[in-house]
């Protein structure tokens, strides 16, 4: 699919820029070292990256591709599993930094790669080995990219997980042979910079000269992502607020992996456009002309069937709902106009949000949420204008002082400036025309506030208190200026700005699901996300053998629940067996309970022949399914009483 | 008047090397005893030992050197198996007079290939007539090798037939080197810590040429005044003095004081000194960003060390896990049910509270729980319902990773795996904070 193609460079670029920037200064800091290179200690770069440790691969990919292309070809990324000695180490240390090496001038020399695989793995050839790669003027056509010496940078992608005799084995080994082989360690660090003193003694870490260096947090990395891609009208592909609130509820409750957000939209993006038909409609504004032109009658079917659409018939005139339903040609007509609505609808909605954004963003307790996103959701959920807490937002803005405000709205002005959006002329005029109102209003911030704010600056750690607080002071106040019946200039002005910004919020932060057509670019279904997204092996394992007419569609096992039918596969039925069951379960009843379940219905036709002897087949069948529950890890024999096996779950159904 | 003598080296050398190696006069004239002249046959082999920086690599590398022993120099970390260590030793051999032919790389996979090529070397470097040192730095990387190297070693002067001493260097006493099975025992030196007089001396004797050597001498006392109390590492305290040392100057270079002034000078050398015994001692910044410091003075607040950044951001469940897994730590168990069951009815507080074990969980440590145990807190202290997603189980995997939990032995993957919280009180007390769960409420060790 190529717009999803197109959305994947678009995101992997965000991620490499932002990498980019985040490890610039970081290279900075190697040239430093670089001359450094007389003193005993090791550089050493501690990387804090987060507990997102998804992410980290594609970070230390990247930054090994950046410090290559600008600071050294010999970069080395080793992982703690691979590393369990000291010696695998080095085997891993040499074999990565050699090959690069031999990847540098191939077409010369292949058969250096041969001989080097045999090497002895010493740092001794290591440093014979860097020695004669600086040394040889071959290397003359890339030195120009890199410095005169280039450091040897050895990253450890995961600290924590090193053993404490490998770290320190390599770090008392490499510090003897700083001088002649200029090394760089990288640490990259998930929790914290503590971690190192945890590892390493006192006598090891003090041969090492360590920077801390904070990659962006994984939250502020999504917000970015999330106003980037989601928040503009570049991508014609939406996600519903719950789709939305579903991936940011993993996110946040979960992992904080960026990663795993990015494969969920990738998932939104290719089941909206594997389950909706009218998906083809979901590109960009040039296309969609071309494309509603040549839908098929089925499609035009197809969308009479919307929801949103049959809603837009049933308001129109009956001779418009009659051409509507009837003629194919001027549904299309209708369909485009709709979708160059829809856009528009889009390219006023994102700055508008914004704008509110600014507003919110500064207020006392974050009304309507403190990110974007946040706000996103409100707005995507119901018209927000209705919600309670939209009308504290009002309360509280109509109570900004103004220096505040002047600089709110100014703001906006270049936020609306900056968009797209054709009609925001007439608003911005309005905007600018309170400014000046503002700035002829003279005397700096309303006065009557400033004693105000301070006495609320010290309720401000007190959370609880402080909103209610702000509450009564409202009222208080506003009681108060019903009373005085007078109000100043400015407060006149600031209820004018405030409506007028309620007017444009009515007007264009529209929830997107009362726009007709919008199950074209908004996906929706989130029941299915979270199915494909939050994997629950448990309650599968559960429900299969629990009910196994949900995974077999087999007619007989159609069970009403309750009873446990003798159709079931062998293993279901010794599972609700062992579910009426204690901790300890006594083998031999419940071989017992098995073949009374087995034989209720052939007993009749098949005459069994006593009671009290089981049957082998029987016994056989029976326990083939325990072995098999033991695989499973539901149960476990155990060692307290012969005969009994233990439960390793617990609750029945 | 030298304090070293020996017939068989000129007064002018041993002279030198006094000056090299201060404070080790009895420790080198003993070596020197025992080395004998110089084709004399030499005690097998000797142990020296002696904590760390107490010079045994420096003493017995300028001894060496100084009397132009033929000798080779190995260490025992950095070639970290029998092999590799045998074979660099036959290289350093070999390489010792020819620099310029490479000697071709001779695989040596025994103890038995290795005296061989051991005897062929010597030969072929003329060195039969001299007494030959190997010395083994770290030796106490012998004993993760093969059980037959260090007994080897120790005769090898025997197993070639050829005047060789082996030399080991170690910071551990010999008796934890002894195998069982007995051995040749070396004759074994003990390096004592040096005194603060000693350190006093050592460290005054490299003083940068531009200035006198008692206004070093001067430095050097400050320096030792602060740090001797936490800090009698030679080489950790030179490198201090070399931080510092521009620090020192500054009012000289200045012009503000000469260099007889120590009063002032100790006054704007002390303060700086306790700083960084705070912060580049322990590492907490780098040395880098310490002299970074020094030249641009000042902003020394906004550097903050890396214990600052103790805070670690997780997902809302980990942390929620994190906690659950605490109070699984450091609760009995028979206490669950009070805490977690919302009924709990008829458990009277007498009963509940009997202390008889009046020691406190947080002083016994961590204990084990399992999995099942886990998860039933975590249900309980979750407000909203919580479903038993991979997701959830792979946090509990990745806080393993990260160290924040530890798995306890558990080689049976069928066994239900038990685990142990590994954090602080400190850590999950930020950690319930930031989800405002009220810990202290639930640990038994509080109640
Ligand atoms: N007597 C001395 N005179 C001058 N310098 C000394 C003396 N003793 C030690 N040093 C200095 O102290 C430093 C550390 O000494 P050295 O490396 O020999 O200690 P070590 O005993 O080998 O320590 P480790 O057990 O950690 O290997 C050397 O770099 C040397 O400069
Ligand atoms: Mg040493």
């Amino acid at each position: 699919n190529q717009i999803e193609e197109d959305l994947n460079k678009q995101l992997f670029d965000n991620l490499v820029s932002f990498l980019r920037r985040s490890h610039s200064e970081f290279q900075e800091k190697t040239t430093e070292w670089n001359c450094q290179m007389k003193s005993r200690e090791i550089p050493t770069a501690a990387l804090v990256l987060g507990v997102n440790v998804t992410d980290h691969d594609l970070t230390f990919r990247s930054l090994s591709e950046v410090l290559q292309n600008r600071v050294t070809p010999y970069v080395a990324l080793l992982q703690a599993k691979d590393c369990p000695g000291i010696k695998n180490l080095m085997q891993k240390l040499l074999g990565q930094l050699m090959n690069c090496y031999v990847d540098v001038d191939s077409e010369e020399d292949d058969y250096v790669q041969t001989s080097q695989n045999r090497i002895r793995c010493s740092m001794t050839s290591l440093i014979t080995w860097y020695e004669s790669v600086t040394k040889t003027p071959s290397k003359k056509r890339t030195s120009s990219r890199h410095w005169q010496s280039p450091p040897v940078v050895v990253i450890f992608k995961d600290m924590e997980s090193f053993t404490t005799k490998v770290l320190q084995d390599f770090i008392v080994i490499s510090s003897q042979h700083i001088h002649e082989l200029p090394l760089v360690l990288v640490f990259g660090i998930a929790t914290s910079p503590m971690i190192i003193h945890g590892l390493l003694p006192h006598s090891v870490s003090s041969l090492l000269c360590i920077e801390l260096f904070q990659s962006l947090s994984c939250k502020e990395h999504l917000s970015t992502i999330i106003d980037k891609v989601l928040l503009t009208t570049q991508f014609p592909l939406k996600l519903s607020e719950k789709v939305l609130q579903v991936l940011i509820n993993i996110f946040l409750y979960h992992d904080f992996s960026v990663q795993n957000f990015i494969k969920g939209f990738q998932l939104c993006i290719v089941e909206h456009f594997y389950t909706q038909p009218l998906s083809v409609l979901c590109c960009h504004q040039e296309e969609v002309k071309k494309r509603i032109n040549s839908l098929s009658h089925n499609q035009c079917e197809n969308i009479r069937r919307l929801p949103s659409f049959r809603r837009y018939v049933e308001n129109q005139p009956s001779e418009k709902q009659i051409a509507l339903l009837t003629t194919d040609g001027f549904l299309k007509e209708t369909v485009q106009q709709l979708l160059d609505d829809l856009n528009v609808y889009h390219e006023n909605y994102f700055p508008v949000l914004r704008c509110l954004h600014v507003f919110t963003s500064s207020l006392p307790k974050y009304p309507l949420g403190k990110q974007i996103r946040e706000l996103h959701c409100a707005c995507l959920e119901n018209r927000v204008w209705e919600t309670e807490e939209y009308e504290s937002f009002l309360q509280l803005a109509r109570m900004l002082n103004k220096c505040d405000l002047v600089t709110m709205l100014q703001k906006c002005v270049e936020i609306l400036v900056s968009s797209p959006g054709k009609e925001f002329d007439k608003t911005v005029e309005k905007l600018k025309e309170f400014l000046t109102q503002f700035q002829k209003l003279e005397g700096g911030c309303a006065l009557s506030y400033v004693p105000l704010q301070i006495k609320l600056k010290l309720f401000y750690n007190g959370t609880n208190g402080y909103h209610f607080l702000w509450y009564i002071l409202t009222l208080l106040e506003l009681k108060e200026s019903r009373r005085s019946k007078k109000l100043t200039k400015f407060e006149m002005l600031r209820f004018e700005v405030v409506d007028y910004i309620d007017s444009v919020v009515r007007n264009y932060l529209v929830p997107a699901d009362h726009k007709t057509l919008h199950e074209i670019v908004y996906f929706n279904t989130a029941s299915v996300l979270r199915e494909h997204l939050n994997a629950a092996p448990r309650v599968a394992l559960h429900t299969a053998l629990n009910n196994p007419y949900c995974y077999l569609k087999s007619q007989a096992l159609r069970s009403d629940g309750g009873s446990i039918s003798n159709k079931a596969p062998d293993i279901c039925i010794v599972y609700k067996l062992h579910l009426e069951c204690g901790r300890l379960i006594n083998l031999v009843d419940w071989l017992e309970a098995f073949s009374t379940v087995v034989t209720a219905v052939e007993g009749p036709n098949a005459d069994a022949p006593s009671s009290d002897q089981v049957d082998d087949v029987i016994h056989a069948r029976f326990i083939r399914a325990v072995s098999e529950l033991e695989l499973l890890g539901f149960i476990k024999p155990s060692k307290q009483k012969t005969d009994h096996v233990a439960r390793l779950t617990w609750g029945g159904c | 008047m030298p304090n070293l003598e020996h017939s068989a080296y000129p007064a002018a050398t041993l002279l030198h090397l006094e000056s090299l190696v201060p404070c080790r006069e009895s420790q080198v004239s003993m070596l020197l005893s025992i080395f004998g002249e110089r084709q004399q046959l030499s005690f097998p082999s000797i142990f020296i030992y002696g904590h760390t920086s107490s010079g045994k690599t420096y003493v017995m590398q300028t001894l060496l050197n100084t009397l132009q022993l033929p000798h080779v120099f190995v260490n025992c970390v950095e070639h970290f198996t029998s092999r590799l260590l045998l074979e660099e030793i036959l290289i350093q051999l070999q390489n010792r007079s020819s620099e310029t032919e490479e000697a071709a790389h001779v695989p040596c996979d025994t103890f038995n290939d290795f005296v061989r090529l051991f005897k062929q070397a010597i030969v072929s470097q003329g060195l039969q007539d001299e007494t030959f040192y190997i010395v083994l730095d770290r030796a106490e990387q012998l004993r993760e090798m093969e059980a037959n190297v260090l007994p080897a070693f120790l005769r090898l002067q025997e197993l070639t037939a050829r005047n060789v001493t082996v030399v080991l260097l170690s910071e551990i006493v010999w008796e934890l080197f002894r195998p069982n099975t007995g051995c040749f025992e070396p004759f074994t030196l003990y390096f004592p810590d040096y005194s603060i007089g000693h350190l006093q001396k050592i460290l005054c004797q490299n003083h940068p040429p531009e200035y006198s050597a008692d206004f070093y001498s001067a430095y050097i006392n400050i320096l030792l005044g602060v740090f001797y109390m936490v800090c009698r590492d030679l080489k950790e305290l030179q490198h201090l003095a070399a931080l510092n040392f521009s620090k020192y100057c500054e009012p000289v270079v200045r012009g503000e004081a000469n260099e007889r002034d120590t009063r002032k000078l100790w006054k704007n050398i002390e303060p700086h000194l306790k700083k960084a015994m705070q912060t580049v001692y322990l590492r907490e910044i780098s040395s880098s960003q310490w002299e970074r410091l020094q030249h641009d003075e000042g902003e020394a607040g906004q550097l903050k060390g890396l214990s600052a950044h103790a805070h670690v951001e997780l997902p809302y469940y980990s942390k929620f896990l994190l906690i659950a897994a605490y109070l699984a730590s450091y609760n009995p168990v028979r206490t669950d049910k009070r805490f977690f069951l919302k009924h709990h009815g008829k458990i009277k507080k007498t009963n509940f509270m009997k202390k008889h074990e009046k020691t406190s969980n947080h002083l016994l440590g961590p204990k084990p729980f399992p999995l099942d145990r886990l998860l039933a807190i975590l249900y309980s202290i979750v407000d909203n319902r919580v479903a038993p997603t991979a997701n959830i189980f792979s946090q509990i995997t990745s806080l393993v990773t990260l160290q924040l939990l530890s798995m306890v032995g558990n080689n049976d993957q069928l066994d239900g795996p038990r685990y142990k919280c590994t954090v602080s009180l400190d850590f999950i007390r930020a950690i319930a904070r930031t989800v405002n769960f009220d810990i202290i409420k639930y640990l038994y060790d509080f109640l």
